[in-house]
């Protein structure tokens, strides 16, 4: 198959592809997230004191919440600084993807210019809102 | 804004879009359910109290259980399907049988978890 390839110029590098890409890229850097949260249980004793769907849980959103109802005896290591650096780099990747997510279902539906700037302008209060109940919730418990 | 659709919905319905299709229509109801399930959760945290044990209750039944583990291992597994395929543009030859790579591994997985899920749900 032969390919043509254009520059970023010739190609018309704007923020729909800028975001295109950081889609594409958010979706690996879940995936090392998942994964570090993952290994991370796993060195702090998940094999015996939790079961599968609690690693999950955990591994979704590290955040201690997330751990209490399992047989962990001790929250400390799981409450630190790195792990709530771990869980807002995720909200934050996390709410970016999703939200643009969003708008990208709402460009299919909504066609007017004033209704896509409509749909733009709460998406950017959604994103604001979101991290800012979630990074509350993450570094107050 | 030239984009009109003329088409009823009986005649998307039966729109043949087939593997690829099925994949984008299963991704699209993903990220909406997770989109969904994520705000409400940020949410009822952040409220804590009554409304938020509500919510709890509503997450941890294990119906939800089945549809939003769907929603992020579907998602996910697509996904990376999707990212791999767009960030090394000459795998996309192979589009069919990735299609056919990632059912693969996606229904072991999802069948696996559905057994786990409803074990505990009814058998305790």
């Amino acid at each position: 198959m032969k390919q043509k390839s254009l520059t970023f110029k010739e190609r018309g590098f704007n923020f729909e592809m800028f975001m295109w890409i950081i889609t594409r890229l958010t979706a690996l850097g879940m995936y090392v997230l998942l994964l570090t949260a993952v290994i991370g249980a796993l060195i702090m004793g998940a094999r015996t004191q939790m079961n599968i769907a609690d690693v999950i849980r955990w591994s979704f959103m590290p955040n201690p919440s997330h751990v209490q109802s399992t047989n962990v005896p001790d929250l400390a290591p799981w409450s630190t600084i790195f792990w709530r650096l771990v869980a807002s780099t995720f909200i934050f990747v996390a709410v970016s993807h999703g939200v643009h997510g969003l708008v990208v279902i709402a460009d299919d539906y909504i066609v007017s210019p004033r209704g896509r700037s409509t749909v733009r302008f709460f998406s950017i209060v959604m994103v604001i809102a979101m991290l800012v109940m979630g990074l509350y919730v993450l570094w107050t418990q | 804004m030239g984009l009109k659709r003329n088409v009823s919905l009986s005649t998307g319905l039966r729109y043949k879009g087939q593997g690829p299709m099925l994949t984008f229509v299963l991704h699209r109801i993903g990220g909406l359910g997770m989109g969904i399930f994520v705000t409400v959760h940020i949410l009822a945290s952040f409220v804590g109290g009554e409304i938020g044990g509500l919510a709890n209750d509503i997450y941890t039944h294990w119906l939800f259980q089945i549809f939003i583990f769907f929603c992020a291992l579907f998602h996910g597994i697509n996904g990376l399907r999707i990212t791999i395929l767009d960030l090394w543009p000459h795998l996309i030859a192979h589009q069919r049988q990735a299609i056919w790579i990632e059912w693969a591994v996606f229904i072991p997985t999802y069948a696996l978890a559905v057994i786990v899920i409803l074990q505990t749900a009814l058998g305790g």
